[in-house]
């Protein structure tokens, strides 16, 4: 169901009953390419691309570091154009507000845009538990509630599933349809999710969506889609709800603007995705068409106790996805694995900030450091610094198996006195070289099963270098 | 002062040191052809990163601060690894922001430490080598050198002067090969994945040897490429560069 409980705990069975999945690895192997090429393409055609991400980075500092005036200016700008604001400490908190929305408007049915927000609150099963139908009108979204899944990608939620699978469980849940309707492109299967949406869109009480901004100097909200479908769930229906996280407050509509340019380029490699919309307060008397009440939902659920401290930088994401699209630790096992919402580098980082290291202690390690996701992130948030840090909290709580602490401190003892260390490795390398014999590697090797599971051991030629060096009596000081 | 030899310490990294010195004397021999008087500190051990890269900063800390002394004098650091180099360039210095005095000398040798192929091209201006190897090679640029010390050229500009090699590039030339110090050994099926789709690409380079400037990925790759069977020949860079490409290649025997 789609309650996240996570199993983050659990990483390594996740990740290898994903490695193991062949359907997903045929998805995973098409998609990522494409992903990195066009954002690659797009930024490489605007030539002011790293101004922008440094200044994108210098306004979400700014405004990290003056987080509190900025959030109480926006909520009076929203209470000014008759909307509502309602501040959510934990997921419970906010979960009660949206119930309490819906239920004041009578509400049966509700329609969503894509919003991960929602995925962190649980909000689609709590609705169910009490009486209210949740629909999601994303056409990913909308395929992954069909087949009773969470979305493995944070701009691509159905990253996991194929169009076959698709093709399948539009037959299975479509039944209110002609059975021998053709449905083999992916155009047929949009025109259908899109004929079997417009019923739902008119028929919804209330309209729930997302934020990828909230700004300040406005009190206004914006979404970005490519389906036009968050336009549809946020005008048609009498209520709007915007479920936000308060890191996605920007002071003006020029930073808006600013952090905007960077978002689809580093995102899918578009420019602009094809809807950029702005809410500013429910319909005004001579408004043709919008909501009559329009709500924000914003959600804590532990963000500000990250300010000020080592992980605040997290704070400048914009859930654009570049770092999951280049991470190749993602790009072998998928989302679902990482157990939470959000997968990938950001989750890594996110995740054991929100839920706890101790659920989420893999994640952070689970990282070749290979510093992919810092490279492409528009908002140049540091993600191997962060995820090295929360190794340390770990390392401080005793996390790591106690074989890895010692194995750790008797190597770093030993690295500590070099005349020592050079004396003991001299023997075990020898040693090793002379067992490796003239096949020169190793299949098997005791305490190093990780290492010899999936490749062999190439052996030590012998003698170390350091050892040679000597007997070479080679200069050890700088000349004069 | 021109034409003064500059004081190189050579950091030889613990796994050239236990695993394969013939690394270490191929950038010996570089160094001395770039100019350089090349001397091997005996306070080093390893930069520390299997301690940093677990959570451990107080050793970390502990292993920076006895190496530093040794490396000090000198007017540069080389080491044959982007990662080594990475650490002592961008992450040793981090390890003393509350120690002012330490924190002034790590910058400093921060500020001189350099990886071995971006040290001859960049510092000394070396532009060829003279050398030969009857082979077609790919290579594959090491994650923390590429990202971190803006390694990418270097090697394949001295490469080209190799008489009789042809480097083939990767298709997939960014992409880490699933390394990552004891990342290999904690998470031994991602990593796996990562490395055969590694090969994968290696292979269909048809190149007959695979280079690259750290050890540790040239193990891992060496490693599966044995394990799937292959035939390619895998070497550090700095060997063929020296042209010292007598003892066996990586994961090879004497046979």
């Amino acid at each position: 169901m789609s309650v996240h409980t996570p199993t983050s705990h659990r990483f390594p069975e996740n990740a290898r009953e994903a490695l193991g999945n062949e359907t997903l690895q045929r998805g995973l192997a098409s998609a990522k390419v494409g992903f990195r090429i066009r954002r690659s393409e797009a930024a490489a055609r605007l030539p002011e691309f790293e101004t922008l991400r440094d200044e994108s980075r210098d306004i979400k500092n700014h405004t990290l570091a003056h987080i509190d005036l900025y959030l109480e200016a926006f909520e009076k700008r929203v209470i000014e154009r008759g909307g509502h604001v309602h501040w959510a400490a934990d997921a419970a908190e906010a979960r009660d507000a949206v119930l309490t929305i819906c239920r004041a408007a009578g509400a049966k049915s509700v329609t969503k845009g894509k919003s991960m927000i929602s995925e962190e609150m649980g909000l689609n099963a709590f609705l169910e538990e009490n009486g209210i139908e949740p629909v999601e009108t994303d056409l990913g979204e909308y395929i992954i509630q069909l087949r009773h899944e969470t979305p493995s990608h944070i701009i691509a939620p159905a990253f996991h599933v194929l169009k076959e699978q698709v093709i399948e469980t539009f037959r299975k849940e479509h039944t209110h349809l002609d059975p021998d309707r053709v449905i083999e492109e992916a155009r047929q299967l949009q025109d259908e999710a899109r004929q079997v949406l417009r019923e739902r869109f008119l028929a919804a009480d209330v309209g729930i969506t997302g934020a990828n901004f909230l700004i300040a100097e406005t009190g206004s909200t914006v979404i970005v889609t490519n389906e036009g479908n968050g336009d549809l769930t946020q005008t048609l229906p009498r209520v709007h709800i915007v479920l936000a996280s308060l890191e996605k407050i920007v002071p003006t509509l020029e930073d808006a603007s600013t952090i905007l340019r960077l978002l689809a380029r580093s995102a899918t490699g578009q420019e602009y995705s094809s809807y950029t919309t702005f809410s500013t307060g429910p319909r005004r008397g001579e408004d043709a068409d919008g909501p009559h009440e329009f709500h924000v939902v914003l959600l804590d659920n532990g963000r500000t106790d990250l300010i000020g401290t080592e992980m605040q930088e997290v704070l400048r994401c914009i859930r654009c996805g570049a770092c999951m699209n280049h991470c190749p630790v993602f790009g072998a096992i998928g989302g679902h694995a990482y157990g939470w919402v959000y997968p990938g580098p950001i989750g890594a980082v996110l995740s054991p900030s929100l839920i706890g290291v101790e659920e989420a202690h893999h994640l952070p390690n689970a990282s070749t450091f290979c510093g992919r996701c810092e490279a492409v992130c528009p908002m140049r948030i540091p993600l191997p610094k962060l995820m090295r840090h929360l190794r340390e909290r770990e390392f401080e709580k005793g996390i790591p198996p106690a074989t890895l602490r010692w194995g750790l401190a008797a190597w770093a003892w030993l690295a500590k006195r070099p005349a020592l260390y050079g004396l003991a490795m001299r023997l075990p390398v020898r040693l090793l070289a002379l067992l490796a014999g003239r096949k020169g590697r190793f299949r098997r090797m005791p305490l190093a099963g990780g290492w010899t599971s999936q490749r062999d051991l190439p052996a030590p030629q012998g003698p170390t270098f350091q050892a040679m060096w000597d007997r070479k009596g080679g200069r050890r000081e700088a000349s004069k | 002062m021109a034409d003064a030899k500059p004081n190189v310490a050579l950091f030889v990294t613990c796994l050239v040191d236990l695993f394969r010195p013939s690394v270490g004397f191929a950038a010996v021999k570089l160094l001395e052809q770039a100019g350089c008087e090349v001397a091997v500190p005996r306070g080093q051990t390893c930069c520390g990163q299997p301690a940093y890269n677990s959570g451990d900063r107080a050793d970390a800390t502990d292993i920076a601060r006895r190496t530093i002394p040794a490396l000090q004098p000198f007017d540069y650091v080389v080491a044959p690894s982007g990662s080594c180099a990475g650490m002592i360039r961008k992450h040793w210095p981090a390890l003393f922001e509350n120690d002012r005095e330490m924190s002034r000398l790590a910058i400093s040798v921060a500020e001189k430490t350099w990886e071995l192929t971006s040290f001859l091209t960049d510092v000394r201006g070396m532009t060829s080598v003279d050398a030969a190897y009857d082979g077609v090679a790919a290579y594959h640029h090491s994650c923390s050198g590429l990202r971190e010390l803006g390694v990418r050229e270097q090697p394949r500009k001295l490469l080209e002067s190799v008489r009789g090699l042809t480097v083939k590039d990767l298709a997939h030339p960014e992409e880490c090969c699933g390394f990552g110090g004891t990342f290999a050994v904690k998470y031994p099926d991602i990593s796996g994945r990562m490395v055969s789709d590694k090969a994968e690409d290696i292979e269909a380079t048809g190149a007959d040897t695979l280079l690259a400037g750290d050890l540790g990925c040239l193990m891992n790759m060496a490693g599966k490429l044995k394990r799937r069977g292959s035939a390619i020949r895998v070497r550090h860079v700095a060997e063929l560069l020296a042209g010292d490409t007598g003892a066996p290649a990586i994961g090879e025997g004497e046979s």
